[in-house]
């Protein structure tokens, strides 16, 4: 029952075939049975979600019908849920209990969702493996001895061992792409603007943006109906009117344009296997109508140095409202405030004490103009690459990430490399975007999973859904289950 | 390009360990080097891009929202509180 996708288990609600009380409990006892393999949990809330899988049984006795109605969905531990603590994998919000409901949590409560509970992630979701977490690291389901990706690493974790049927993660340079891709699961970036972050934790505002990982596009479409849409208290979620994506699911492929980036396939630091299964995967949609165009992204180059000024930029402006007054974790013995401060933000890690550093550094007085105005201008470039491409295409389709899932500390010493291997997605989030990756293959040696990028034009998530469903009707990759 | 950690650190309220100083200099130095290639670029002519979608403000009538939290005090959450106030150490 916990191998079921959301699809398949609101039919079976429906039927009343199963309740959605049992479709928790054998959830958590897939937890039970796996957790302590993959720890890609922070808190489980157990009580709750079999009281809220109670209600939703009442509801359907009812005779309710709601999208999400008794399926049990796990949360990144950076979006608030009331009267349970959010930590954002940090030391500084260990015991924080949001006071209010994240808009995204109002909105799956009000579909019917089960809250299983919220997932281990990079503090402040600053990293791509989850070993920046405060409580704990992550395995990859696929090779326990390997990473997750990160930093939305426990929730494409737990979708990808069936310890929840979809999860919400946040991405704000590949933090649902990378993760999705590691684990062989369905990560969703929407356009920015198209889902509320209100109750998002803040790291980077201008690139955050709340998305999906799921076990099919088809669950994708299922929650994006039920997250999307404006926010009266999200000024930047945008006033665009939310299509029904189950539609997409609908649609034919034939007739329409995929777009090939010449430049994330040169240089050579894309791993072999990966090149191949992203080739295949592109000649797999070709076979399903769609033409390919070569197209052009010139300022690939560019986009990680552009990333790490803006995202660092913004993440230490954001990250200046932890200094133990208001709310999370305070040093005790301070004599003054300004040693309050202090000690109180000795509780971040590695990670973003360095992020805090760069992006201080490009802010200050005198370097402004030379890297926070320039990454701006760059951004531009970026932003038009995607126009000029947009202008050929439909949908591009790239790698997600250069690599797959890497081991627990293999890339732990060098944060640059680690940050270079971001680039294949933070152009999406730079030029605002919506992105997905779906499974297009296993990299040969020890069978782990390859992610398909398929990019799409702003707001047009129903384009990425079309063409990811249809991959996904005539491949099998994304069924595969594993070694757990 | 002259990076002084110190000067740093004291701006954003980090306090580091000797080591710690060392060890994200270094790093930080070297992302900066990486970050230094945007120079090649000529960028004289470019808008700055601040949000990519473009969007004006946003305004709401000054009235009290039903979504405002006004059953909750939020100095509750504060790791020290009294009477209703926030308590730090002293400030002068």
């Amino acid at each position: 029952m916990h191998r079921s996708t959301i699809t398949q288990a609101r039919e079976l609600l429906r039927q009343k075939k199963i309740s959605a009380a049992q479709l928790t409990e054998a959830v958590f006892a897939r937890i039970d049975q796996v957790e302590d393999k993959v720890q890609a949990f922070v808190h489980l809330t157990r009580e709750q979600a079999l009281r809220q899988a109670r209600d939703a049984d009442a509801r359907i006795a009812a005779g309710e019908d709601a999208p999400l109605l008794g399926i049990p969905i796990a949360l990144k531990d950076l979006i608030c849920t009331a009267g349970s603590r959010t930590t954002c994998a940090s030391k500084i919000l260990d015991q924080f209990v949001s006071p209010y409901d994240a808009t995204v949590v109002e909105k799956l409560r009000r579909a019917g969702a089960v809250i299983v509970g919220k997932t281990n992630m990079d503090e402040f979701a600053m990293g791509s493996s989850n070993e920046n977490s405060y409580h704990h690291p992550t395995m990859n389901p696929w090779s326990l001895s390997r990473v997750p990706g990160g930093s939305s690493g426990g929730s494409s974790a737990a979708v990808a061992a069936h310890e929840c049927m979809a999860a919400l993660g946040s991405d704000t340079g590949g933090s649902i792409r990378q993760p999705a891709s590691f684990c062989g699961v369905t990560g969703l970036k929407p356009t920015y603007g198209r889902v509320s972050r209100f109750g998002l934790v803040a790291f980077a505002s201008s690139l955050d943006q709340i998305g999906t990982l799921t076990k099919t596009v088809a669950d994708a479409a299922v929650l994006m109906n039920v997250i999307g849409g404006k926010d009266p208290r999200d000024s930047t979620a945008a006033d665009v009117a939310l299509p029904d994506f189950t539609q997409a699911l609908r649609k034919d492929v034939g007739g329409m344009k995929l777009g090939v980036p010449k430049e994330y396939f040169i240089g050579g630091g894309i791993h072999p296997e990966v090149e191949r299964a992203v080739q295949e995967g592109i000649r797999t949609l070709e076979s399903l109508g769609m033409q390919t165009v070569e197209v052009s992204l010139p300022h690939l180059d560019y986009a990680v140095a552009t990333y790490y000024v803006i995202a660092c930029a913004e993440a230490s402006t954001n990250l200046s409202r932890y200094d133990g007054v208001k709310y999370g974790y305070r040093a005790d013995k301070s004599d003054t405030l300004a040693h309050m401060y202090e000690n109180t933000r000795e509780g971040f890690g590695d990670e973003v004490k360095r992020r805090i550093i760069l992006g201080t550094f490009v802010l200050s007085s005198g370097y402004y103009d030379a890297y926070y105005l320039k990454g701006q201008k760059v951004r531009t470039l970026i932003k038009q690459d995607f126009e000029n491409a947009f202008g050929r295409c439909d949908v591009i389709a790239a790698p997600v990430a250069p690599y797959p899932a890497f081991k627990l500390g293999e890339k732990l010493d060098d944060p640059l490399q680690m940050y270079l291997a971001d680039v294949y997605t933070i152009s999406a989030n730079l030029a605002g975007i919506p992105a997905m990756s779906i499974p297009c293959g296993f990299a040969a040696a020890e069978n782990l999973p390859v992610g398909l990028q398929l990019m799409g034009k702003h707001f047009d998530e129903a384009g990425l859904i079309t063409v990811g469903h249809k991959f996904q009707q005539a491949t099998d990759f994304h069924s595969q289950q594993p070694p757990l | 390009m002259s990076f002084d950690i110190e000067h740093i650190a004291a701006l954003a309220r980090l306090k580091l360990a000797p080591d710690e100083k060392t060890r994200l200099a270094e790093q930080v130095g070297t992302i900066l080097a990486h970050i230094d290639k945007l120079n090649k670029l000529d960028t004289d002519d470019v808008e700055p891009t601040a949000h990519v979608l473009g969007l004006s403000n946003v305004f709401r009538d000054d009235e009290a929202s039903e979504q405002s939290l006004a059953d909750h005090n939020p100095i509750s959450d504060s790791p020290a509180h009294d009477k209703g106030h926030y308590e730090v150490p002293k400030i002068i």
